[in-house]
């Protein structure tokens, strides 16, 4: 198999985007390991970050292989450089503070417990696999975040503005969310993907609901210049170059070790 | 939590655990040359399932890696070598190293050295496989066990009247506490120790307990 196949590239493209996502927002939030407020949350945002992480190890190692180079899931996370990443900007920006933290996180989650539940029915049996196992996993992150989502933006007028600034400021990188081109609509074609424009609606709906209970104002659609793009196609803000300086290196400083 | 005494772990667990300290059993093939361990059996699918049986979950020791379903299948070809193909619980599970090395350890325990481990995403392991024997123990040890039925999730968010319109709402009862069997009990976190575990507590007995949680 190789990538310059007309069928390949769409693939691998759009696995790594799904397993980049994961894995940049797995990192973003296991930054909080020993931050949280609490010590249940501290092990809550671990614990999501292990099935991101592990999610992403899964959807990277298909990528490597369908990609044919003889890149592994490792090689894939810490030996590429920022424009090689797939993700959208959304999951790379500074983890923020602990309502810029979870209102990020229900943005994500929403979106992912739509899209895991359709790849779920992949005809690919290790992408159905990997996000059947994900679609369960995504159904409890949604009510962990939607929860705090209603908490914070309810509860005190210090918690109630954070938040209400986090979403302001977070609500113009979930178009990109949506934004599928060529790549997502070949690898939907093959179910490798998925074609996310269809899933605005009904994300929109449970972001509008939850938001509702919350006391928290929607914001106000977005023109499209407002929206930014390009993490899809390897446009990153320079949050994403530093988070990958310390996510990766250990494994540049040590190339091959193991331990 | 008080842990159950190891005769109390052997009653619980049946046959074939082994309620020896750690130190002293065989850890590996080389202690498995030792004297009294006999020749080992010719490798057969169902001496491998038997085998495995006594392979305890790192995470949940109570019950074996065959009764989680974390075992989905075993191959043995004609020249005697063994492939036991596993799934992870959850995507991260980190236990899932070592429960590779605890499988491959408790077969070459046995005489069977060329094993190969496979793991596998789908189908995607789900508590269903579960057995109500396994579900029982883990209750028995102080795990409140994984309801049956995947809607039984944990409604961490307030219910709402969208919440009760969706189809996976509808089993919103606290879990029953272990210990005493009071149902008033409340939800302190959806992820526990384990990423397969969730934290309540026993408004009636006072007790924190831990949840296998339905996925």
């Amino acid at each position: 198999m190789s990538d310059g196949t007309a069928t390949a590239r769409p693939a691998v493209e759009s696995l790594l985007r799904l397993g980049d996502d994961r894995l940049v927002l797995g990192h973003r939030l296991s930054e909080w390991c020993g931050h949280a407020p609490i010590l249940e949350e501290d092990i809550a945002l671990g614990n999501i970050a292990l099935d991101l992480l592990g999610q992403a190890q899964g959807l990277l190692k298909l990528a490597g292989a369908l990609e044919g180079h003889g890149r592994d899931e490792d090689a894939l996370a810490y030996f590429r450089d920022a424009g090689e990443f797939r993700n959208v900007q959304l999951v790379e920006l500074p983890r923020g503070d602990f309502a810029h933290t979870m209102i990020r996180q229900f943005l994500f989650d929403a979106y992912d417990v739509l899209l895991t539940d359709r790849l779920a029915g992949s005809p690919h049996a290790d992408v159905a696999g990997i996000m059947a196992k994900a679609h369960k996993e995504a159904r409890y992150h949604v009510r962990h975040s939607g929860d705090w989502v209603v908490r914070l933006g309810d509860g005190t007028d210090e918690s109630h503005v954070r938040a209400q600034r986090a979403l302001d400021a977070l609500w113009p990188y979930t178009g990109e969310l949506f934004a599928a081109d060529a790549v997502d609509v070949a690898a939907a074609g093959v179910g490798l993907g998925v074609d996310a424009r269809t899933l605005r609606d009904e994300w929109q709906a449970m972001v509008t609901a939850v938001v509702a209970e919350s006391a928290l104002r929607m914001p106000s659609s977005l023109t499209v210049a407002e929206v930014p793009a390009g993490g899809r196609e390897g446009r990153h803000t320079e949050h994403l170059v530093q988070m990958l300086a310390e996510m990766q290196v250990v494994a540049r400083a040590h190339p091959g070790a193991s331990w | 939590m008080t842990r159950p005494s190891p005769a109390e772990l052997a009653r619980l667990l049946g046959d074939g655990w082994d309620p020896a300290p750690a130190a002293t059993r065989a850890v590996d093939g080389a202690a498995a040359d030792g004297p009294g361990v006999r020749v080992a059996e010719p490798a057969t699918a169902d001496a491998v399932w038997a085998g495995l049986d006594g392979v305890p979950d790192p995470e949940v020791p109570v019950i074996s890696v065959v009764e989680l379903g974390i075992v989905r299948d075993v191959h043995v070809t004609g020249d005697g070598a063994v492939t036991v193909t596993i799934t992870p619980t959850y995507s991260g599970c980190p236990a899932m190293r070592e429960i590779e090395r605890d499988v491959r350890a408790a077969l070459v325990r046995r005489g069977w050295a060329d094993v190969r481990i496979d793991t596998v995403y789908a189908p995607a392991w789900t508590t269903e496989w579960m057995t109500d024997a396994a579900r029982e123990k883990l209750r028995a040890y102080g795990i409140a066990p994984p309801r049956a039925g995947a809607a039984a999730l944990v409604a961490l968010r307030r219910a709402t009247p969208r919440d009760q319109a969706r189809p996976d709402a509808v089993d919103r009862a606290a879990v029953p506490c272990p210990r005493c069997g009071s149902a008033d009990t409340r939800l302190q976190s959806a992820f526990g120790s384990t990423a397969c575990k969730a934290l309540h507590t026993c408004t009636a007995c006072g007790e924190p307990f831990e949840e296998f949680k339905p996925i």
